[in-house]
């Protein structure tokens, strides 16, 4: 069956800037062909669509054969790790995520983001301070030396993971995350075999990790997510397993994106940064307008129908699979007054960039200070930067889309605020 | 723009040095006043207010505020903009010339208006025998005053508090006290907390939830009389079923009377259930005709909606106080085709027992209501609520994120009971039960929500003259 559509979002040729093609997209709110998923692009059928309890995450509703890294189908159970809840319908959904919540944010932990500012300050500081050591400001990379270890870094003290081990699960991740990249030409078994294999890997790491806070428990997440016996009871070794996998592979994959994304548009838009540089303040409305203008993560390809459901005069038959263009929502002029600028001084700025509903980003308040924190010392920071490849070039992935690399070179490096 | 060539200029001199009078300086007054700046009113702006502070939010005051987590004088409303106003705090409005054109205050004072909003709200419903209510340690909750006063006695670690009337104000000081593990009963006439507000399915998931966290719940009583000491401080509470309970705090929760009193014998279509007001905020005179001048928002006013049968509602809610506050604003300084209606779907929160509960449309008018997610045994859940095959309004318990596919439900007319399948469904889920709202004509103790089916075009349209 022919799949254009599909084709065209996966398509590595539009990486560099899919929006236009999303302007053809939102030319109808839901597109379909063949026997490919039912995309939908327009800022309110999304949004609608986000709160809809037709609408089910669960991978194994899917009559579809793609692969799942984070979330295996029903065949698959008791040889590799449950679906996290980012994979999951409530109640199941209700129950890990407010469990995963508690060591995490209010109402239980409210202060936990807020008190890891020094410590995010004091990275942010260090890291920039490397880049002045390496000496060779003629050409920085701002993800392997920056946007990368950054978040990286910040996972692994939250969830309390050796950050030695970081080379070990780096590779797990980017598997995970590539695979889920939706590619239509991949061959389904070896595509599907290689992500579970790194989740195996994974699950077996983090195990071992586990098993070891469950005797000796500190105050990071998976000492906590280990022992943790609260109203809803405590996860099984396996939910914990699964839990702390996907907190892990998110918090690798979308900050980073989200801080190269906004270089790379700040050092587009020189007015911006220059304003930033005199206003740290201004990165909190910066960061809202990043992630409506450039959000890490592009779409949603994992939702199924539990029902007929008519979308803007398209009836979506029960058991299709649905992709959310997030990204296409976020530049809808029906929602946005000139959506394809960017503009920070943007009132009433309400974005899909970290989606919307029950499965909105759980890490949302830690992506946004990190953001925060890393653009705006970024800012102050670097003397005169500029882009040395605009476009740079683009990570595969069309889901979690950013570039792989973000060369710079700038004229010097202030030292830190005293 | 849209008025100067279709009109005399009027709207354009309204705007430029129009003189704006807004009673009642709180959060419906104050949003309207900065919605009029920001359209760019430039003439003089008045904001009347018989309490000395300057705009305050009142929902913190059940809750934050009891739990000693907030203090009572800083919980000011933020601002959008400055509103560069007249302010005449302290001074309560106390008449009003409808053909002069001015509103009399309690210090003699008049000032004129080309443009009234009236927005004085309701406040609580005293304990009906003065001299008990009078009592030391006898409190009603509506005004920061209330709050400070009261979280003080609070503070002070009373024996017992006796909460008279289960609507969500009083759920949520029976939950407040609770929480600072203070002993409190809750005296409720209607058989279940909530009732008036959500029904009898909901109101059963209330009770347990008042049970479960140790508060002394009855239900089916009237607390008929409040006996003091000597030295004039409440000690006790006899019960219609002739029991006595000992308290040294009483809080009466019976909910809350509309501030139009000063509007006696003024002509304007207000009485005891609020002012009359077309959709688009303006007030009617006693004859049933729409004023041009008057406009009101907030909690006393009435207003029919279209999504409802035009049934005139009055909604004690504080999104509807800031949405009709924009509405009447935008149409004070508009021409008349330009005008916009109120159509906010009802919506309220509240927070009690740890639980976070909201609720879109109008429950009720509702006759059956269908769980449709969750449990009510879970106590998480959203509910949607039915009338006449059609869906009215939806309550969620801890599950709000799903609240706005059910407005939007209640906004298309949906049908009821929903035909399709949700995740979270469970077998509680499959068949409607009854909603169990109390017989309407029997008096609860202050509903949330009063309606009364008056349509537009009804020429018997009467209102009921303010009693002074
Ligand atoms: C304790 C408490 C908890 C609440 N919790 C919630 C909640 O959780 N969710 C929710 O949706 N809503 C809640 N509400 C309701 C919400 O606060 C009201 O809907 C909102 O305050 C209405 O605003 P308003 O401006 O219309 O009226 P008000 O806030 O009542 O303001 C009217 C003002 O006018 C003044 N006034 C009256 N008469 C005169 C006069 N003659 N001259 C001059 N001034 C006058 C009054 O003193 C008052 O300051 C709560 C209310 C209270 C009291």
């Amino acid at each position: 069956m022919t799949q254009a559509l599909l084709r065209e979002i996966i398509d590595y040729a539009n990486r560099a800037n899919p929006y236009p093609l999303y302007e053809e997209l939102r030319k109808a709110p839901v597109s379909h062909d063949g026997d490919g998923p039912y995309v939908v692009s327009t800022y309110y059928e999304i949004q609608s669509l986000l709160h809809d309890p037709r609408i089910s995450s669960d991978a194994r509703n899917l009559k579809a054969t793609g692969d799942d890294p984070l979330g295996q189908s029903a065949e698959d159970e008791g040889t590799t790790l449950p679906p996290s809840f980012l994979k999951l319908d409530p109640p199941d959904h209700d129950r890990l995520r407010r469990m995963t919540n508690r060591p995490f944010g209010p109402p239980h932990t409210p202060h936990r983001v807020h008190d890891m500012r020094e410590e995010l300050g004091g990275l942010v500081s260090g890291l920039i301070d490397g880049i002045a050591t390496t000496g060779n400001l003629d050409r920085v990379d701002l993800v392997d030396q920056f946007a990368y270890p950054f978040p990286v870094t910040v996972i692994c003290r939250l969830l309390g993971v050796p950050h030695e081990d970081e080379p070990r699960f780096h590779v797990w991740a980017e598997t995970l995350a590539a695979s889920l990249d939706p590619d239509p030409d991949a061959d389904p078994t070896q595509h599907g075999k290689g992500a579970m294999d790194a989740r195996m890997e994974l699950g077996m790491y983090l195990a071992g990790l586990i098993e070891e806070r469950r005797k000796n428990p500190g105050d990071d997440m998976l000492s906590q997510l280990a022992t943790a016996d609260g109203p809803d009871g405590a996860m099984t070794t396996m939910e914990a397993l699964s839990t702390s996998a996907l907190l892990l592979i998110a918090g690798h994959e979308t900050t980073v994106n989200l801080i190269t994304n906004g270089m790379l548009t700040l050092l587009r838009h020189p007015d911006v940064l220059q304003r930033l540089r005199e206003d740290p303040g201004l990165s909190v409305p910066i960061v809202e307008e990043l992630l409506r203008y450039e959000p890490p993560v592009q779409l949603l390809p994992q939702r199924t129908t539990l029902s007929d459901i008519e979308v803007a005069g398209v009836t979506i038959p029960k058991g299709a699979s649905l992709w959310l263009i997030l990204a296409s929502g976020n530049r809808d002029p029906k929602r946005f007054e000139n959506p394809d600028r960017f503009d920070p001084d943007r009132k009433d700025i309400q974005h899909l960039g970290l989606g919307s509903g029950i499965h909105s980003c759980f890490g949302a308040p830690l992506a946004r200070q990190e953001a925060q924190l890393a653009l705006s010392e970024l800012a102050r920071r670097l003397e005169n930067p500029r882009l040395l490849e605009d476009p740079p070039q683009y990570r595969q992935n069309a889901v979690l889309r950013g570039p792989r690399h973000l060369p710079i070179a700038c004229d010097g490096i202030l030292p830190q605020a005293a | 723009m849209t008025g100067e060539g279709r009109s005399d200029g009027a709207l354009e001199r309204l705007k430029r040095e129009g003189r704006i009078v807004v009673v009642g300086a709180s959060l419906a007054g104050l949003r309207a006043a900065e919605t009029m700046r920001e359209k760019g009113f430039a003439g003089s702006l008045t904001m009347i207010g018989d309490e000395p502070y300057e705009p305050y939010d009142r929902p913190p005051l059940s809750k934050q505020v009891l739990l000693g987590n907030a203090v009572a004088d800083h919980t000011a409303l933020p601002r959008r903009r400055a509103i560069d106003a007249d302010w005449r705090l302290g001074v309560p409005a106390t008449g009003l010339d409808m053909s002069a054109r001015r509103v009399r205050l309690g210090n003699g004072d008049e000032v004129e208006y080309d443009r009234l909003l009236i927005a004085t709200g309701v406040r609580a419903r005293p304990w009906p025998n003065a001299e008990e209510g009078a009592l030391k340690g006898v409190f009603v909750l509506r005004t920061r005053d209330d709050g400070e006063g009261l979280q003080q006695a609070l503070a002070a670690g009373p024996r017992r508090v006796l909460v008279i009337g289960a609507g969500f104000t009083g759920s949520e000081i029976a939950s407040a006290c609770r929480e600072r593990g203070l002993d409190v009963t809750v005296a409720e006439r209607g058989a279940a907390p909530l009732v008036g507000a959500l029904g009898g399915v909901i109101g059963e998931v209330a009770a347990e939830m008042h049970r479960e966290h140790g508060v002394d719940l009855r239900t089916g009583v009237m607390v008929t009389g409040l006996e003091g000491d000597p030295s004039g401080r409440v000690r006790a509470a006899h019960f219609s079923d002739g029991s006595t309970v000992e308290a040294d705090v009483v809080v009466v929760g019976l909910g809350a009377q509309r501030n139009t009193e000063w509007l006696a014998g003024s002509g304007l279509g207000a009485g005891p259930r609020g002012i009359a007001c077309d959709a688009g905020c303006r007030a009617f005179d006693i004859r049933g005709i729409v004023t041009d001048d008057i406009y009101v928002a907030g909690d006393v006013a009435r207003s029919p909606h279209a999504l409802f049968g035009y049934q005139f509602l009055s909604l004690e809610h504080w999104g509807n106080a800031v949405a009709q506050a924009d509405t009447a604003a935008h149409n004070m300084l508009s021409e008349s085709a330009d005008r916009r209606p109120h159509l906010w779907v009802p919506a309220f929160w509240s927070s009690q027992f740890g639980v976070n509960i909201k609720s879109v449309g109008v429950p009720p008018m509702g006759t059956e209501i269908l769980v449709t997610q969750g449990s009510l045994g879970e106590r998480r859940f959203a509910a949607v609520y039915g009338y006449q095959g059609r869906v009215i309004a939806a309550v969620t318990f801890d599950n709000c994120r799903w609240l706005p596919f059910y407005e939007h439900q209640i906004e298309t007319t949906a049908p009821f009971p929903p035909p399709f399948a949700t995740v979270d469904r469970r077998p509680e889920g499959h068949k409607p039960l009854p909603a169990d709202f109390p017989d309407p004509s029997v008096p609860t103790h202050g509903p949330t929500i009063t309606l009364s089916g008056y349509s537009p075009a009804d020429r018997k349209m009467t209102f009921t003259p303010g009693r002074p």
